[in-house]
């Protein structure tokens, strides 16, 4: 586990996400103004690319059919019934430089 | 059972039939008609001459009326002959009809004035359906036509002949418009009006023949003079139809007489409407035939009580943006005073007579607002000696429950079907109505010209306890205003961006829904005036590429019209292979689409390919679709080819509510399916329709003609001052054929291809200043918006695993 340097902040329009691929895994990165989160850019219903989403507050929309995650917590908001989440990712922004917390998914489980 | 006859399936014979079916049930009802319809509203026969509303829409009592209320419903029969003794009815089938009592509503025909050539292929009278079907087979743009006749029925017929591009010039036998209604300075604004439409007006012109070779080619005058007209519509007046009364010996004047009852001289036949003379009246409006149905149905049901004791003569001109009204009597004359009250520059023009110190008539132009306070004056003889100071002033009221409240209950909300408020509060009360269209059903409220029809509203609002309105949906929970307001709000507090409107007006964050839609208000309002927010778009509109299942994206460039080259397709086809496109489709809107592109790859195969955004992935201009036209086709009579690519031209890169597909034919046979666009132009011979809302997605919809005219510069401004009014009129995401049944076709006329010039101008500027704006967004790949806008970011370190 170890925290990655991704890229400045300014590369990352407010409310807006970016992708950005770490290992085997693709990750969305979102500039919420006061903060930066990161989620799996797959949405937990057809895989929809999250990162290309609206933000609605805490919560980005997937482009494909409209669920909504939640980016902090990786829950989904709509439909309301699933219990399915996406895998978070820690950020943190140092030096106007956007880090990631990065463990590849096989290395956690093991 | 005792057998009613009804002989006449019009207005006043339904109407009393109606009124006859809430009395206790003593009848076995046959209706007669010689027309083959069903009961329809005569007075909108204007509107549907217009195009303001198709035949359907006139309809007063369907099929599954007459079914409904045991009626015996026959259609195409004229009764021929009544034999009073016998107590039957002769049809020209050779049916014998026995009745117990006959009721004669045979109504008026038109009156054909001793005009050689009246018997000409090409003239028409106006009057029932079939004369306006006839009419409207025969109308094209630029048909000369002339109507004889400067009343009412002629004023309304040319100008919903001149709506469907016809050069129509009104041919008066009188110095002025409407004389039987107007004043002579009343008159005059009504001519200005008339002649600022374009329709053109000879007054004191007596037509003496109607020229040509079997067919009409023009009319000639008393004083020597003649003008050209393909096309002749005789509407100088109606004539009772009183034949069939003569002839079974009744006591006929002009019309057949009626004491107060509603009885003629024989005790078993009785006769309402315009065929009847009461008091020495024949009335040839809509109003006294509803009061005189109510009567004839108490006295003919037993209940002989309620008395007719004669009508004001009512008349209301049904053109839209000429406002013209009156009632009683009008004239100056000896012992009659009158007051006025003029606006020469915004054409309003008021006159009421008095006599005795109570109102004896009025003309209202250009402001009808009063109409319903003087009618009610008239009606009940108020002494005005109190309001002579402010009778053309009343007080305002507060607001428009203020209004409701203070009208007495006898007052008339509907002058045409005589309902009055107390009436119908009481239905909302005993039948529990909540929706207009029931209040309509119930009481018949509105259902005439349905200028009382806000009234009604504003009754329902204040007496219906769970009244529903077309609801006003909010946007959206975030920004919870209507789009209406949140337009207003954009536009008066000066807020340019989607965070300002969501952190002052909502809840601060917004959403898919609301966002995009605040985004384009923002855009629309301030038009280049403001920083574009592109967070608040959809994904498509951040790359200008439409989103897959998969997450590629597809790239449709503008093919103009459908008009492509052998260079250009060689393009596409190399663009495909080169990225390894896994699908090459022709789509339905005579473009190309390549699918199965990533994200990164769209700046490139823009640059590759050289050609502007279809906007295929957008709410914006997509695409005009054309049929070939002159060019090729051997039945095209316009150009669709050209002007279906200037029209795609004048209009590509913008954007609206919702995406905007339209279609330019060149002919009739609308091979590229312009009545079923959001805007299509059909060509014919000698111009052009331009018509809107048509639809065949989601919803199928037949386009609503807009306007015809005869060059192709018209069809183009009309189909501009459409878009645009569209552009800024429409709630987001909501169609053209959503819009223009929620606005009502009449309006969007009114405001676009009728409005005052400076309107038109207005909306031209602002579409002009809008696309001068408007680039071409696949250039965004020499200076994309943000450096990540179309690729991944790269990690500064690798990931180790």
């Amino acid at each position: 586990m170890s925290w990655i340097r991704i890229t400045g902040t300014e590369e990352i329009p407010l409310r807006e996400g970016r992708a950005v691929q770490l290992g085997g895994e693709e990750v969305a990165i979102f500039n919420l103004g006061a903060r930066f989160l990161a989620v799996s850019n797959r949405c937990p219903h057809r895989g929809g690319p999250l990162a290309d989403g609206i933000v609605a507050g805490e919560s980005v929309v997937c482009p494909l059919h409209a669920w909504k995650v939640c980016l902090a917590s990786g829950e989904v908001r709509r439909p309301q019934e699933q219990d399915t989440c996406v895998r978070t990712f820690p950020v943190r922004v140092i030096d106007g430089i956007v880090h990631v917390q990065f463990v590849a998914e096989q290395a956690e489980a093991a | 059972m005792e057998r009613l006859v009804v002989v006449g399936n019009g207005m006043a014979g339904m109407a009393c039939v109606e009124q006859i079916l809430r009395h206790e049930p003593i009848f076995h009802i046959t209706v007669f008609g010689d027309e083959t319809h069903v009961n329809y509203n005569r007075i909108q026969l204007s509107s549907v001459l217009a195009g303001e509303k198709d035949a359907d829409d006139i309809v007063l009592n369907g099929l599954d009326w007459y079914l409904e209320n045991g009626i015996d419903l026959r259609l195409g029969v004229r009764i021929t002959g009544v034999d009073p003794v016998a107590r039957t009815v002769t049809g020209d089938d050779g049916s014998v009809t026995p009745y117990d009592k006959l009721l004669l509503a045979t109504g008026s025909s038109a009156f054909i004035p001793p005009i050689a050539g009246a018997d000409k292929d090409g003239v028409f009278c106006f009057r029932n359906l079939n004369d306006t079907r006839a009419m409207l087979e025969r109308v094209r743009p630029g048909l000369k036509t002339a109507v004889i006749g400067g009343g009412l029925l002629g004023l309304e017929a040319a100008r919903g002949l001149q709506l469907r591009g016809a050069d129509v010039t009104v041919v008066h036998l009188m110095g002025s418009l409407m004389e039987r209604q107007l004043d002579a300075a009343g008159s005059k604004y009504l001519l200005e009006k008339i002649e600022a439409m374009g329709v053109k007006v000879l007054l004191s012109h007596s037509t003496t023949a109607i020229l040509g070779d079997g067919r009409a080619e023009g009319i000639s005058f008393v004083n020597g003079y003649r003008m050209e007209a393909d096309m002749v519509v005789i509407a100088v007046g109606i004539r009772p139809n009183v034949e069939l009364a003569r002839a079974a010996g009744l006591n006929v004047n002009r019309g057949i007489v009626v004491n107060d009852y509603m009885e003629t001289s024989d005790p078993a036949i009785f006769a309402v409407g315009e065929c009847v003379e009461h008091r020495g009246v024949v009335y040839g409006l809509v109003a006294p035939l509803y009061e005189q149905g109510k009567v004839l149905a108490s006295t003919i049901t037993g209940n002989r009580g309620p008395r007719y004791e004669g009508s004001i003569a009512e008349a209301r001109l049904k053109i839209m943006g000429v406002d013209v009204f009156s009632a009683g009597f009008v004239q100056d004359a000896a012992g009659v005073e009158s007051v006025r009250y003029e606006d020469p520059s915004l054409g309003i023009y008021k006159k009421l007579t008095l006599k005795d110190g109570r109102l004896a008539g009025v003309i209202l132009i250009g402001d009808l607002s009063d109409s319903r306070r003087y009618m009610d004056w008239l009606r009940s003889g108020a002494d005005l000696a109190g309001k002579r100071r402010r009778l053309l002033s009343p007080d305002l009221p507060a607001d428009a429950g203020a209004n409701v409240a203070q009208m007495p209950d006898s007052e008339t909300v509907c002058g045409c079907n005589g309902v009055t408020k107390g009436a119908i509060i009481d239905a909302i009360h005993r039948k529990r109505i909540c929706t207009l269209s029931q209040l309509k059903q119930s009481t018949r409220a509105s259902t005439g010209c349905g200028s009382c029809t806000d009234l009604c509203v504003s009754l329902l609002k204040a007496v219906a306890p769970q009244f529903e309105e077309d609801r006003k949906k909010v946007l959206c929970e975030c920004v919870p205003f209507t789009q209406d307001n949140l337009r207003e709000i954009v536009r008066s507090q000066k807020l340019k961006s989607v965070q300002q409107i969501l952190d002052v007006y909502g809840n601060g964050q917004g959403c898919e829904v609301c966002k995009p839609a605040l985004s384009y208000m923002v855009d629309m309002t301030w038009c280049g005036e403001h920083k574009e927010d592109r967070s608040a778009r959809f994904i498509n509109d951040r790359v200008h590429a439409n989103i897959q299942r998969d997450g590629t994206f597809s790239v449709v460039p503008r093919i103009r019209g459908g008009v492509t080259s052998p260079a250009e397709l060689r393009r596409i086809a190399d663009v495909a292979e080169k990225y390894q496109v896994r699908m090459v489709k022709i789509t339905g809107s005579q473009r190309i689409d390549l699918l199965g592109v990533a994200k990164a790859d769209l700046p490139k195969i823009w640059a590759d390919l050289g050609m502007p955004s279809g906007q295929a992935y957008t709410k914006g201009v997509r695409m005009v679709k054309t049929c070939v036209g002159t060019e090729f086709c051997r039945y095209g009579t316009q150009d669709a080819i050209s002007t279906g690519i200037e029209l795609e031209r004048s209009l590509e890169n913008l954007y609206t509510p919702h995406k905007t597909k339209m279609a330019v034919v060149g002919c009739p046979r609308n091979c590229a399916e312009a009545t079923v666009k959001d805007i299509g132009l059909v060509g014919q011979e000698g111009g052009w329709q331009v018509v809107v809302g048509g639809a065949a997605g989601k919803s199928v919809r037949k386009a609503d003609l807009l306007i015809a005219v005869t060059t192709t510069e018209e069809a183009l401004e009309a189909a501009h001052l459409f878009f645009q009014y569209y552009r800024e009129q429409a709630n987001y995401l909501e169609r053209t054929y959503d819009f223009v049944e929620r606005i009502g076709i009449e309006t969007v006329r009114r405001e676009t291809v009728y409005a005052s010039p400076e309107v038109r101008a207005g909306l031209l500027h602002r579409l002009a200043k809008s696309k001068a704006l408007a680039a071409d967004a696949w250039l965004e790949r020499n200076q994309p918006k943000h450096a990540t806008q179309f690729v991944q970011i790269q990690p500064m370190e690798t990931v180790n695993v």
